[in-house]
């Protein structure tokens, strides 16, 4: 049971700890979990998440940058006073749990469609554009000597990358053709400063409460990068939600995002982050197609990655109505 | 000849069922993936009606861009090479448009209610 485990492993480093309770997990598929529990203490439980590979499962997959690399970074984001858990534990081969840590647990939703429609977050939606902006600007200067060790990206290898993954699927989609076109004539180049980038900034992976933006979590696609990436990424129509007006995760304008950004001293380049717009949006259409394709070779041969698989039509009206677009 | 119930009345009454009868019965992660698939069987029946008629306009589109005779997925393969190779642009007369009505009866069928279709369909109204 995993709340013994959790038990022993919570009372070698928490003083007073006789246990925890409550243990249920929230995600997870064959190679990560995420689980939610409560540390039994005399003076109160403490809410608490493990993020975990279990047993057996050793290397990440692909682009992942790793547990180990996300505990350091959640860490270093929470010690430089950004909206992050704070680091509990790394798990230990003693603690037979897997690789993967433990981190406090924050209140708050992550779900989309509450944040933007419910009555609680009417104050918040206002401000969380430029808070975000903020936020992402703290993300890109954290001290690079203390950052764990990570994939280097560029466009011009994001669109290699995608460009190879696209045609591995082997099916015929003009519109990302033209996308993958104009992303090649159009590509900046390095970046002149390169930084940690989030590499997944946007509704799900941020938790929100009446009072704004309480933490950023799933590191999990962390690199070193062009940091206009993030702010282009968080504008994506399909993080809007139907609210399409408001481009930034259909609660805020990109001048108050980018108000917030360079409120840190930082820079923004609008351009750049209309070229990383597009590659977002190309690159969720592509993430789509690969749902189907685990659809169909894999043994998650589930409804709802077939469905997503026919999201991809979405990013495709949204690439033309970046690339092409139409009066009235 | 097959006979009556055609497929789209037999999972128009599945989808039906399910929605009403239930839907309403089911709770938590279940009560996701049920909509989940209710949404599927609503896709289907969406292509089974649409599929015909915006298959042949694209095939008669993509002939008179490309020049070529050939199925739909030979030339959107063609098509596909083209707009790669830079032979083919959003200069190229009916490119842009072919492109549109192609994502459009695409999003008539996938997902109608997406706020970037109903935009752009509400400018086809007007327009």
């Amino acid at each position: 049971m995993i709340e013994d485990q959790l038990g022993r492993c919570v009372a070698s480093w928490y003083p007073g700890a006789t246990g925890v309770t409550g243990a249920a997990k929230l995600s997870g598929g064959a190679s990560q979990e995420t689980w939610t529990f409560d540390i039994v203490h005399p003076d109160g439980n403490v809410g608490a998440i493990l993020r975990r590979a279990p047993p057996g499962y050793g290397a990440s997959p692909g682009r992942a940058a790793g547990l180990d690399a996300e505990a350091i970074l959640m860490q270093l984001a929470h010690d430089a006073g950004l909206p992050s858990p704070r680091v509990m534990h790394v798990l230990t081969p003693e603690d037979e749990l897997g690789r993967g840590f433990i981190m406090q647990r924050i209140e708050g939703e992550t779900i989309a469609r509450k944040i933007l429609r419910d009555e609680q977050f009417a104050k918040a939606r206002p401000i969380l554009a430029r808070q975000l902006g903020r936020v992402i600007a703290g993300i890109h200067g954290l001290p690079k000597a203390k950052l764990p060790k990570m994939r280097e990206m560029s466009a011009t290898k994001e669109i290699a990358d995608l460009e190879r993954e696209y045609r591995s699927f082997n099916w015929p989609r003009p519109v990302f053709e033209l996308a993958l076109r104009w992303l090649r004539e159009r590509d900046p180049g390095p970046s002149k400063e390169v930084t940690l980038v989030h590499g997944d900034f946007r509704h799900g992976n941020l938790i929100i409460g009446p009072d704004g933006v309480r933490a950023v979590l799933d590191w999990e696609l962390a690199h070193f990068g062009d940091p206009m990436e993030d702010l282009g990424w968080i504008c994506v129509n399909s993080w809007r939600f139907g609210e399409i007006d408001k481009p930034v995760g259909g609660f805020g304008t990109r001048e108050e995002l980018f108000a917030g950004y360079e409120e840190t001293g930082r820079k923004v380049d609008p351009a750049r982050v209309m070229f990383w717009e597009v590659m977002g949006t190309l690159r969720w259409g592509i993430m789509c197609c690969g749902m189907m394709q685990r659809f169909r070779q894999g043994p998650d041969h589930s409804m709802e990655r077939a469905m997503i698989g026919r999201r991809s039509s979405e990013t495709e009206i949204d690439l033309l109505r970046l690339l092409a677009p139409r009066g009235g | 000849m097959q006979d009556e119930p055609t497929p789209t009345e037999l999972i128009k009454a599945v989808a039906d069922f399910l929605r009403n009868e239930i839907a309403p019965e089911i709770k938590g992660h279940n009560a996701f993936k049920l909509r989940v698939g209710i949404n599927a069987l609503d896709l289907v029946t969406r292509q089974l009606a649409l599929e015909q008629g915006s298959d042949a306009a694209e095939l008669a589109r993509l002939k008179r861009l490309l020049g070529l005779d050939g199925s739909l997925i030979e030339l959107n393969r063609a098509l596909c090479e083209k707009i790669a190779s830079g032979e083919v642009d959003l200069n190229t007369p009916g490119l842009a448009e072919h492109l549109w009505q192609t994502t459009m009866d695409k999003l008539a069928v996938d997902q109608p209610n997406y706020a970037s279709y109903k935009r752009e369909l509400g400018k086809l109204l007007d327009g």
